[in-house]
């Protein structure tokens, strides 16, 4: 195949700037662990309130860390006002009764679709004391933009 | 007129329709955005709106321009009728009976679960069936045109396939292999379950299958637009294509990558583990690499034709090029907006990063820039250059078709990029209203909802001159001998052997392999895992 003398330059251009953003995907994998949430749990999504993985919702403190156990209904998450520290690793674990939900922490990279029979987890750590707004970003019926909650990051001294 | 050029009329006449009542829905979809009180709004509306939009456009238009297309290509490359036009026609019919129980469905509210419709959204059996027979329709389209090529290779063993069509079938094999996945999902899934039949569905198994489907249907989408890039726009910017075997590359690296990626849409999906998002992950950024070689041969071809015309220097061959003509300008500017979309096509991709752009208006913007511009306003130029040629009608409100791409061009600048911005702002996309009762985050994307919706008045009042532009032509055009459709020569002479390239067997058990890869052992463990399944809501 005969191809200009450019077009080859711009091809090989084309080459490495790929390998060079595959390259920095890896270094995050490899170096950071920076992921997608992408755990794989299944559930019963009609017996979700008997189970004892989300019997008690919100937020526990232990010696593993903190927790947050969160389940999204139409058009609400429970609970509503999560408080966390600042500085930890928080695990938010999440599932939903009825449909398809999203999990986004508006201003993080908090984010994960929440799927009917399946627990979503991921992990990360708040830097900034505040509070967030947390919304539902998969639409999920009429009341979908209703869907929010708040997260409130405490400075880590304001917890016992 | 002949009979095949009114079999693709008949096709772009639903398209066009199609698109019109779709931006009618669009404008107000942007206006609901950004909290502007209007007597008729509320949610019921919007998310309606919002599901007649995506199907209409993304489903329906395209896929009725590229049949009509597709039928034009066979007619004016290979020079012969489509063979079976029977089959053709029942095709055209089957896909438009869907359209309509589709769109009854939407109308009538039984149907408010989005184009993308993830179950256990529950939408009226006539939605998933409709949908179903719009893809049995495209199914006749794609056996009429193979069986073309295979009629006209028949008589023609050793040439090289004329590019147009090349092109095309490639965009045909794509949509075969992607419809498989859909179809499984209506068939095996979503249609007996909206029937009774069955109670409970997996939500994710329908995600793979859907997303299986999905991301080659964006290259559906793009492939008859990289068509009319390669070989209609050199020859009416009076020049010539810049490399004809590149060209040809690019389809069948297309043939080969567009499927095993699917992933990519489901990175902050629970229940698909890391190391598959991964793999699809390098091959979404592979596929990167046949639309780089697009954008610089189509821009040479643009610099053939400005020398043609006898410019010299650096740059003023840009200026020699046909600004004023609607086929010109639509493909130029929306060539422009796809380099913005790649470049945020890459980092929606980026893995861990697609964190915070994920489900925000962010995407929303980004598929605008692609679909919405790559594919929609290539299309709109194809269809000024293509009404003449085929109904042997002038062009009427010539005036508007001229200002038509710069409007969109303009509006889509301001829709996108401030979509793009509230997206990284956090802002959801598909919201009927992003106030979230005054938070301090939604006050702060608030402003910018505004200018989306400015962007939105401009691509509305594009699209009206659009449809105007083409029922003036159809009821009113001066009629004429109409103009010969001929295609753009290759600036340096190809090889009067087909090659490797046009091996069509060969590519498609390749791209056959790479699925197989990317999802035979990913869907197996799938299905051996403890699942629960959901029964259907209706909250709308």
């Amino acid at each position: 195949m005969n191809v200009a003398f450019y077009e080859k330059i711009w091809m090989w251009a084309a080459g490495v700037l790929i390998v060079a953003f595959l390259a920095t995907i890896a270094v995050g994998v490899a170096g950071s662990a920076l992921q997608p949430p992408s755990h794989v749990e299944t559930i019963d999504p009609t017996k979700v309130w008997n189970d004892p993985r989300f019997a008690r919702h919100g937020v526990t403190v232990d010696e593993r860390g903190v927790t947050v156990v969160v389940v999204a209904m139409m058009y609400a998450f429970e609970n509503p006002e999560i408080r966390v520290p600042a500085g930890r690793p928080v695990t938010f674990r999440i599932t939903s009764v009825d449909v398809t939900h999203g999990f986004q922490i508006v201003g993080t990279n908090g984010n994960t679709m929440v799927v009917p029979g399946y627990i979503s987890q991921f992990t990360t750590v708040f830097r900034d004391p505040g509070e967030y707004l947390i919304v539902c970003n998969e639409y999920c019926g009429l009341g979908h933009h209703l869907m929010s909650a708040k997260l409130i990051v405490e400075p880590e001294a304001a917890r016992p | 007129m002949n009979r095949t050029d009114r079999l693709s009329l008949a096709h772009l006449w639903v398209a066009i329709v199609a698109f019109g009542i779709a931006a009618a829905m669009a404008f107000m979809q942007a206006l609901s955005r950004a909290s502007l009180d209007l007597p008729w709004r509320s949610a019921k509306m919007y998310y309606l709106s919002v599901t007649a939009h995506g199907v209409l456009m993304a489903l329906v238009f395209t896929t009725f321009f590229i049949m009509a297309f597709g039928y034009v290509v066979v007619t004016r490359s290979l020079n012969r009728a489509p063979v079976a036009p029977g089959v053709a026609w029942a095709g055209y019919w089957t896909a438009l009976a869907g359209t309509l129980a589709a769109v009854w469905a939407i109308l009538t509210g039984k149907a408010t679960v989005l184009y993308t419709f993830y179950p256990p959204l529950k939408a009226h059996p006539a939605f998933y069936i409709g949908l179903t027979l719009v893809i049995v329709g495209s199914w006749c389209w794609a056996a009429v045109m193979l069986l073309s090529y295979r009629a006209w290779r028949r008589e023609h063993q050793s040439a090289p396939v004329p590019l147009a069509m090349h092109g095309m079938i490639a965009t045909v094999i794509v949509w075969l292999i992607a419809t498989v996945g859909v179809a499984a999902e209506a068939l095996l899934q979503l249609i007996p379950w909206s029937l009774g039949w069955t109670t409970t569905v997996d939500p994710v198994l329908a995600r793979m299958l859907f997303w299986y489907f999905g991301h080659p249907l964006v290259y559906f989408w793009l492939l008859p637009a990289y068509v009319i890039w390669y070989t209609v726009l050199p020859r009416v910017a009076g020049g010539k294509l810049f490399s004809d075997p590149l060209a040809r590359l690019a389809f069948v690296l297309f043939i080969l990558l567009s499927t095993p990626v699917g992933f990519h849409h489901q990175f902050m999906d629970p229940g698909v583990s890391a190391g598959w998002k991964l793999l699809h992950t390098f091959l979404t950024f592979a596929i990167l690499f046949p639309s780089f070689v697009t954008a610089f041969t189509v821009t040479a071809s643009m610099e053939v034709a400005g020398r043609m015309q006898g410019a010299t220097g650096l740059l003023n061959w840009l200026g020699k090029l046909p600004w004023r003509d609607p086929l010109f300008s639509s493909v130029a500017l929306s060539m422009i907006l796809f380099a913005f979309g790649g470049i945020g096509g890459a980092i929606n991709a980026s893995f861990g990063m697609n964190a915070v752009v994920h489900n925000t208006a962010w995407i929303q913007g980004h598929f605008h820039l692609t679909v919405g511009s790559a594919a929609a306003l290539t299309f709109m130029g194809a269809s000024y250059w293509l009404l003449p040629r085929l109904t042997g009608r002038e062009l009427e409100l010539s005036l508007l078709a001229r200002v038509q791409p710069y409007l969109w061009f303009l509006g889509m600048l301001l829709f996108s990029f401030s979509n793009h911005i509230t997206g990284l702002m956090g802002m959801p996309r598909r919201v009927y209203d992003a106030a979230y009762d005054g938070s301090a985050a939604a006050q702060a994307w608030r402003g910018l909802t505004e200018v989306s919706a400015a962007g939105g008045l401009l691509l509305f009042a594009s699209a009206a001159f659009f449809i105007l532009v083409m029922v003036g032509t159809a009821l009113a055009g001066k009629k004429r001998e109409p103009e010969p459709i001929l295609w753009a020569e290759p600036l340096h002479p190809v090889s009067p052997q087909r090659t490797l390239l046009d091996r069509y067997g060969l590519w498609t058990v390749v791209a056959v392999i790479l699925v197989l890869i990317a999802y035979a052992y990913p869907l197996w463990m799938h299905l051996r895992m403890v699942r629960f399944g959901s029964p259907g809501f209706q909250p709308f």
